[in-house]
């Protein structure tokens, strides 16, 4: 709750603000600095298996939610370059989904 | 003489080292430039490649760099006196470390920031390559099987620190927890997780936990080995961010508060080294200090794991090259102070001569024992803790380093392996599972190896560890020497190092295939052979690399 009705307080205060948010500046990246890559590393690997996921039917495998992911396809066309690339395949996998 | 005395002795020199000697390094000889734009600029990805403030890295780098080996090292190599310990660890850091570590930052930077492994490819050759993997892998093999023997044996000698070295598992992975759902901020966390901590030291005393010395006729030490390697096993496949993140942040934390505390009490109590100067009287079976000394202390006067962090992350997130002076350079001193207050706690801890000499009865003996009883003495009669809970404080600090760089080496270890696997086409190697299980056979294998059944005699391949370690920084002091020499620089700086790392090295290993020839243990017989063939390859490389660098500018002078 923030308090402004009085000057002298708000100013005495502001020093202190400032310096716990120097603190928080400083542990939080000391605290995720060194596994920032690790962590992104792994959010992209569970990221791919849902590519794989939303795209599936359209490389022939079976998906019984595929009237939902359908919806999402639109939302990840963004990725889909990056991803196929990242998977091995130069071009689109999908024959008439092409995207370079 | 007085520890305040030796300990504003080494200070001082390592002050001087940092203003004077590193300012040259970095101004006359790698040349830095405040307006190069660094790999953390140029391939921004806010992932790992991230300009971050050079305060934050070098904590980062520092808590990376600096584990149990420095405490270890140090405590093993007072048996000699402690003025040769001293003066290798002051002197290490300061033209050895210090110029290794900020060189292979400056290196890295300067090749868009590649680790050192794949610089030693581009810059001296593919050979050089594969002997930097061999190396590496027995580094990592070899710091897995000794720190769990080390842990296992504090976990037999301070039974008062199982239930908060344990205990500091749960704290992390709450911690994790609550910083993973932001539940708090993270200050607020911070101080939660070392108050739990130092609850849970306080505990410790009052519940301690002795192993039976026999379980199923398996001696305690063995139980504990075994039960260290089912949970870094463990601890190695879960998601970073669930245990390892968290821990390697309160440990962080703890080696701040640790070593404040223990040079604290130092200065308030000024203690007199009780320990000789040079110890004239070694126990039988103690080698030669040269060239022995140069490898029993490697973290904390030159360590090869050293140039693996400044080339693999930290150089990635260097936002000026002229932070790379603070970060690595000032990163190695704060090593080497860990270093001496390590030789100090282990020499000026004892009441009397005599004490100390029962301490470090033979070689090998003593260690990291010593740095805790001696440690835990200063702390109780400098700050008037009670002993005990000094002990377990420092025996916690101890083994919680030497956790982290189980869990963390144990997964690169995997990953070697995976790799391998993906290499020679071999599937099942490839699996995350089988991998670890792999990479622990290895590590049980020289832990049990090396010292017999009970797995106490594990300490006898430190100095073997320690001369794998000098290799790897004898390779990343090549890379740094022959793109001197190609930049048409001054090499002395670096190559004198390197040859006298690789001297040293090179004799210890002599030294040691006797000893183990005359003990009859084939395992560590083996095991220095493939070290020493390696070490012979990278001086072959080095001969061979710097006379072609050389022969190359001599043709483009003409």
């Amino acid at each position: 709750m923030r308090d402004d009705s009085t000057k002298a307080p708000s100013s005495k205060r502001d020093p202190l603000r400032a310096w716990l948010r120097q603190a928080r500046f400083f542990t939080e990246e000391v605290y995720s600095a060194r596994y920032r890559g690790a962590i992104a590393r792994a959010r992209r690997d569970e990221d791919d298996l849902f590519m794989l996921l939303v795209f599936s039917e359209m490389m022939g495998i079976p998906n019984p939610a595929a009237y939902y992911t359908l919806e999402l396809q639109p939302l990840l066309l963004e990725r889909f370059h990056d991803w196929h690339t990242r998977m091995g395949m130069e071009h689109s996998p999908l024959d008439h989904f092409r995207c370079c | 003489m007085s520890a305040v005395i030796l300990l504003l002795i080494g200070l001082g020199a390592m002050a001087l080292g940092y203003f004077l000697y590193s300012k040259f390094i970095a101004q006359k000889i790698y040349q830095l430039d405040p307006d190069f734009k660094t790999p953390a600029h140029e391939f921004e990805d806010g992932i790992d490649y991230v300009p971050t403030n050079r305060f934050v890295l070098w904590g980062h780098h520092f808590t990376s760099v600096a584990g149990a080996a420095p405490i270890v090292g140090p405590a093993i190599a007072v048996i000699w006196g402690w003025a040769p310990a001293f003066l290798w660890v002051v002197f290490g850091t300061i033209f050895f470390a210090g110029v290794h570590d900020f060189g292979a930052i400056w290196a890295s930077v300067r090749n868009k920031a590649k680790s050192v492994g794949a610089l030693t490819g581009d810059v001296v050759g593919k050979r050089a390559r594969s002997i930097f993997m061999i190396v590496i892998f027995l580094v990592l093999l070899m710091v897995n099987a000794v720190f769990a023997v080390v842990i296992a044996g504090l976990m037999m000698n301070f039974p008062s620190a199982v239930v908060p070295v344990w205990g500091a598992i749960f704290v992390a992975l709450i911690i994790g927890q609550m910083i993973y759902r932001r539940v708090l901020s993270l200050p607020m966390v911070s101080v939660l997780g070392v108050i739990a901590l130092y609850a849970l030291i306080g505990i410790g005393p009052m519940v301690p936990i002795q192993m039976p010395a026999e379980v199923a006729g398996m001696s305690g030490n063995a139980i504990w080995i075994l039960i260290l390697f089912g949970y870094a096993a463990i601890a190695s496949l879960l998601p970073v961010w669930m245990l390892l993140q968290p821990r390697d942040y309160i440990n962080g934390l703890q080696l701040f508060i640790g070593l404040l505390i223990l040079y604290g009490a130092l200065v308030l109590l000024n203690p007199t080294l009780v320990a000789p100067a040079f110890n004239s009287n070694v126990p039988a079976g103690t080698p030669s200090m040269i060239p022995l000394l140069f490898v029993t202390i490697a973290c904390g006067a030159i360590s090869g794991f050293h140039g693996l962090v400044s080339s693999g992350t930290t150089s990635k997130q260097l936002n000026k090259e002229t932070d790379a002076r603070f970060v690595g350079y000032f990163g190695a001193v704060g090593e080497g102070m860990l270093a001496l207050a390590a030789i100090l706690a282990a020499t000026a801890g004892f009441a009397t001569f005599g004490d100390w000499q029962t301490m470090y009865s033979a070689f090998g003996q003593g260690g990291v024992n010593a740095f805790v009883e001696g440690g835990a003495f200063i702390i109780h009669n400098g700050l008037g803790l009670p002993e005990a809970t000094a002990a377990t404080l420092l025996t916690v600090m101890a083994a919680l380093f030497a956790g982290t760089t189980m869990d963390t080496g144990l997964r690169l270890q995997r990953y070697i392996f995976q790799e391998w696997g993906d290499i020679y086409n071999q599937q099942w190697m490839k699996k995350p599972s089988l991998a670890t299980a792999l990479a622990v056979g290895t590590c049980l294998l020289l832990a049990f190896g090396a010292g017999g059944a009970n797995g106490s005699g594990g300490l006898i391949i430190w100095p073997l560890f320690g001369t794998t370690n000098q290799l790897l920084a004898g390779l990343t002091l090549l890379v740094i020497t022959v793109m001197l020499v190609r930049l048409r620089r001054p090499m002395w700086y670096t190559l004198a190092p390197l040859c006298f790392l690789l001297v040293m090295t090179i004799l210890a290993l002599l030294i040691q295939l006797r000893t183990f020839w005359n003990q009859g243990n084939m395992f560590l017989l083996v095991l220095d052979i493939v070290v020493l063939m390696a070490a012979i390859l990278v001086a072959m490389e080095c001969a061979a690399a710097l006379k072609r660098s050389r022969a190359e500018m001599a043709a483009q002078g003409d």
